[in-house]
């Protein structure tokens, strides 16, 4: 990180530019769940694209990642790959379960029907 | 060896040491941030709750042994303290279970890993990279008030109605969110404190070991215990975050009514009707969290012992370890996979075959680099010239120890057999050799090791000596005969000690095991030897005592002839450590070092040495 | 001896020590936050029904909370830029903005808590389902009720004024046993508690949805006060410490707002999740 003045007046500029882009990802981002993809899945993933880059641009520039020294980016990515693996790794144990065990799940809207056959 | 205190540490450093010296008996021993203060403060601590967590234990055995009859003599204390739940001086089936999960809590959570960790690792580590202290001195005496509080609010839970938490150290839900009692409730709130101190502490030790090495102590100088040590904390920071967010959870569940892990169809314990509460959560969501940290914590219950056996051996073989290079990297790769085999603790929760093989797949190569270490420490002792003194035999015994609950292991880490042995007394027997004749003589080494650097006398040989072959005899008599109750299929966790099994007639085991009653007469003999271990451990305690006053005192800073820097401090080490930044010229186990002129030569050795 | 470091970067890391560990403590968030989020995930898979979050949360003003917090980081880092460009007086005006932005998310935040604490949903022994309000006796709009409660405090009745669009739903739904859609807006009608299979207001025990609606945002306020209380500290010390040590304050102030863009970073994730999936 450099010390000079100078550069931190560069630096400044490009954080007033980076607040404004996530201001405007933040609108993008209520707008684009508006928006009806089809798929609900599609929603989801243009939410997180959207939410990844604005925090890509925290990360990198607040919070100084871009200029920062190999040791930090070694710890986050190590932390990162655990991150992913309790999630995929959790996802995967309640998804792979035994051939022929029960499990009873509803889908959607045999619970919604079910619902309605209550009511009526 | 180098003198390290001089004419001008009072000239130059007057002023500095004055504000230690008026620092009053509170700053100096009760809120000090100097980190041997620290350490011995979480030894000590540590120490106390590994007996306390013994004797519950004790009691435990006693009721397995001699089911429903009165403890003698502590049944009495037992009624007058806990009331009804000890009523007429016999452990009722919840204070059994009770006993049972804060035993469990106690062990690992206040006992070993604050004594493994925080207690050798805060004192010995800034010795060894020669650093002044820690990074963060502060944050290193608030981990320890954490650490002390949450262990408070542990033993108080014992005397609250309904008293401490009874659904094991594992505290699955729904059970331990539907025993309607509020120990389960101080059990998360305690966890949530000892959670914050080990992650405070993580933070300062990896911060310590990157930034604080002295001069010319490159990585590949450093004393393997540091790096266990380095290892265990990066564990410790990345794998307990997951606990707090589930025992933040649970306790939801328990405070505010929330489902997080209880599902839609639940039963209230009165039977009959739905439980009160939303529905919608996953028991099998606590057990991921959990054994996410669970399986890690095992090898932070295991790695910084490896490394004080490492030191303890390299010392007294006077030779260096073995394999330095495979020592590290394996330890690397250990702390790295330790992240990815969780769910082998999960085998028969109903997970499909695919990840099933990938869980058992990744526990197997785990024991590769396990294996390589415990391999190089054995190597090691080739050739040397071994002096078999105490902290030397605890040492020596750790290795075929942790071999044999290693190798028990393996069983477990294969899906198919572990159908047969989840949840039996094997299982309680794999995990306690590790970690009993494991770690535990492992940090009996560390204690009579370091004992003189602390205190600047010796413990007493002959008692030492006297405490080490009674706890072999009898760790082996405790444990040896659980690994046939497992395979005779008794389940841990029951109260009765296995009477429920007489009930049944028709056993074939296939293997000629013993009948049930054979199975459960064993629980006098693993009684009666527990009790014996516990005898053996006083010719301990009255050493640890007595020696602060009347050990033998050292001759000179380095009693062991130590190559390694903790040893080239004076005795004990002032504030501070070291006046100035020792140097590091060599390796940290140049023991007999072909054409020298000194059986040894320390890491701050001069160079021309 | 010394601890070094403190201040001046270790060459081979260049880093100071405060930095590392200020990162480090930010991987252990990264996991705390990450267990929460993955348990999200895996309780909204497994799910038979999960509301729809835009008839629930306020999104106008989730979306106001959101460029709070992206102003608050904006000021945070002009605040130590300003400290690097010895400008202890712009230092003092960007910190002041960056913790009123704060305590501006703290106050939303808790309005919008305790609007769902007053907020019910119904279940009848005869079949109905409403989201809405109601009144208790002589208690209009209060807090916490359910069925239990109902029962303890002996209440016979209570009056439901319904909410035009059931909470939860999409407002389409109309043919699908929402039975708010059979009615006008805001009618309020009269439940006898004996009828009353389940009342619940929007708190953690109403679903697993609000369970985790309030402990991820409870636990993201949580350090958001923590935050503060640092920043507040660190802004009234500010005099004294930039005139002794300048260069270890400014080295604070980088350390604190390292946490605060995190604290950022989180809520980036949690409110489209939360408000907009």
């Amino acid at each position: 990180m450099s010390d000079d003045a100078h550069d931190i007046q560069k630096h400044v500029r490009s954080y007033m530019i980076i607040g404004a882009i996530l201001l405007a990802g933040t609108v993008l981002t209520v707008l684009a769940a508006q928006i009806d993809f089809g798929h609900h899945w599609i929603n989801v993933a243009v939410g997180l694209l959207i939410a990844t880059v604005k925090a890509s641009l925290v990360a990198l520039f607040f919070m100084h990642l871009i200029s920062e020294k190999t040791a930090i980016y070694m710890f986050l990515s190590v932390t990162v790959f655990f991150f992913t693996g309790l999630c995929v790794l959790t996802l995967w144990a309640s998804h792979d379960l035994p051939k022929d065990s029960v499990h009873i799940r509803l889908p959607k809207t045999e619970a919604v029907e079910k619902t309605a056959e209550h009511h009526h | 060896m180098q003198a390290t205190t001089s004419a001008h540490t009072h000239g130059a450093h007057a002023e500095h040491h004055d504000e230690h010296h008026d620092q009053g008996f509170l700053r100096t021993y009760v809120f000090s941030t100097d980190h041997k203060v620290i350490g011995i403060q979480y030894g000590v601590t540590a120490l106390a709750f590994l007996f306390f967590g013994f004797c519950l234990v004790g009691l435990m055995r006693w009721q397995l042994a001699y089911p429903a009859q009165p403890v003698p003599v502590l049944g009495k204390v037992l009624e007058s303290l806990l009331g009804d739940v000890a009523a007429g001086g016999v452990i009722s089936s919840g204070l059994y279970n009770s006993f049972g999960a804060m035993h469990g809590t106690i062990m690992v959570f206040l006992a070993i890993v604050p004594l493994a960790f925080a207690a050798f690792g805060n004192y010995v580590v800034p010795l060894q990279i020669g650093a002044p202290d820690m990074t963060f001195p502060r944050i290193n005496m608030f981990s320890y008030q954490c650490y002390f509080v949450g262990g408070v609010i542990m033993v108080a839970s014992f005397f609250i109605p309904g008293g401490a938490a009874q659904a094991g150290w594992t505290s699955y839900s729904p059970l331990a969110t539907t025993i309607p009692t509020d120990g389960q409730t101080y059990w998360l709130l305690g966890m949530v404190l000892l959670i914050t101190s080990s992650l405070l502490g993580s933070v300062n030790f990896i911060a310590t070991i990157i930034q604080l090495r002295a001069p010319g102590m490159t990585w590949m100088r450093l004393p393997w215990f540091v790096w266990t040590q380095f290892v265990t904390a990066f564990i410790l920071l990345l794998a307990f975050p997951p606990l707090e967010a589930a025992g933040i959870m649970q306790l939801a569940d328990k405070v505010l009514g929330s489902s997080f892990f209880l599902p839609t169809g639940l039963m209230s314990s009165g039977g009959g009707d739905l439980a009160d509460v939303s529905g919608g959560g996953s028991p099998l969501l606590w057990q991921h969290l959990f054994w996410f940290l669970g399986h890690p914590e095992v090898y932070v219950l295991i790695l910084p012992a490896m490394g004080i056996v490492a030191e303890v051996i390299a010392n007294n073989t006077r030779k260096p370890l073995w394999g330095y290079r495979s020592l590290v990297y394996s330890v690397l790769a250990v702390g790295f996979i330790s992240f990815i085999v969780w769910a082998h603790h999960m085998y028969l929760t109903g997970m499909g075959t695919k990840i099933s093989t990938f869980f058992q797949t990744t526990t197997m190569i785990i024991s590769i680099p396990s294996v390589i270490i415990l391999t190089c420490l054995f190597i090691s002792l080739w050739g040397g010239s071994i002096r078999f003194n105490t902290p030397m035999l605890f040492a020596l015994a750790f290795l075929p120890m942790f071999g044999i609950g290693g190798l028990t292991g393996l069983p477990l880490g294969f899906n198919f057999s572990d159908l047969l042995l989840h949840d039996t007394y094997y299982v309680i027997a794999h995990f306690h050799y590790v970690v009993a004749p494991g770690t535990i003589f492992a940090l009996f080494a560390g204690v009579y090791f370091w004992y003189p650097k602390v205190t600047g006398r010796m413990m007493n040989e002959t008692l030492g000596k006297i405490h080490f072959w009674l706890s072999i005899i009898f760790m082996n008599l405790t444990f040896m005969p659980m690994f046939k109750q497992g395979i005779a299929g008794m389940n841990r966790r029951m109260y009765d000690g296995g009477a429920t099994y007489l009930g049944v007639t028709d056993i074939s085991s296939g293997m000629d095991i013993g009948t049930p009653q054979a199975m459960i007469d064993l629980n006098v003999n693993i009684s009666h030897a527990a009790w014996a271990l516990g005898l053996a451990q006083l010719p301990f305690i009255f050493n640890f005592f007595w020696s602060i006053g009347f050990g033998k005192k050292v001759e000179n800073d380095n009693p062991w002839q130590a190559t390694t820097l903790d040893w080239q401090t004076p005795t004990p080490p002032p504030h501070g450590n070291f006046v100035t930044p020792p140097i590091v010229t060599r390796g940290p186990y140049e023991y007999s070092v072909p054409g020298a002129k000194a059986d040894f030569i320390p890491q701050n050795a001069p160079e021309s040495v | 001896m010394d601890i070094p470091y403190t201040s001046t970067p270790r060459e081979d890391t260049g880093l100071y020590n405060a930095k590392l560990g200020i990162w480090l403590f930010l991987a252990s968030e990264v996991m705390l936050f990450g267990a929460l989020f993955s348990s999200y995930i895996l309780l909204r898979v497994g799910s038979d029904w999960w509301p729809e979050p835009q008839s629930i949360l306020n999104i106008p003003i989730g979306t106001f909370n959101t460029a709070v917090l992206i102003v608050s980081s904006v000021t945070v880092v002009m605040a130590w830029a300003s400290l690097k460009m010895n400008r202890l007086n712009k230092f003092m005006m960007f910190q002041g903005i960056t913790i009123l932005c704060a305590l501006t998310f703290l106050g939303i935040k808790s309005f919008e808590y305790q609007e769902k604490w007053k907020h019910y949903e119904v279940w009848t022994v005869d079949g109905q389902n409403y989201t809405g309000h109601i009144e208790v006796g002589d208690k209009h709009n209060p807090y916490f009720y359910n069925h239990n409660k109902l029962a303890a405090e002996g209440v016979e009745e209570i009056t439901f004024t319904i909410d035009p669009v059931k909470a939860g739903s999409l407002a389409g739904e109309e043919d699908i046993g929402v039975a708010n859609a059979d009615h006008h807006d805001h009618e309020s009608i009269v439940i006898k508690t004996s009828n009353i299979k389940r009342l619940s207001a929007f708190v953690p025990a109403h679903s697993t949805y609000f369970a985790l609606y309030f402990t991820l945002t409870g636990l993201h306020g949580l350090h958001v006060l923590g935050g503060v209380v640092v920043m507040v500290y660190l802004w009234l010390t500010a005099g004294t410490w930039f005139k002794t040590k300048p260069e270890q304050f400014t080295n604070r102030i980088e350390v604190s707002g390292l946490f605060w863009h995190f604290v950022d970073l989180v809520w980036i994730f949690l409110f489209p999740v939360l408000y907009l999936m």
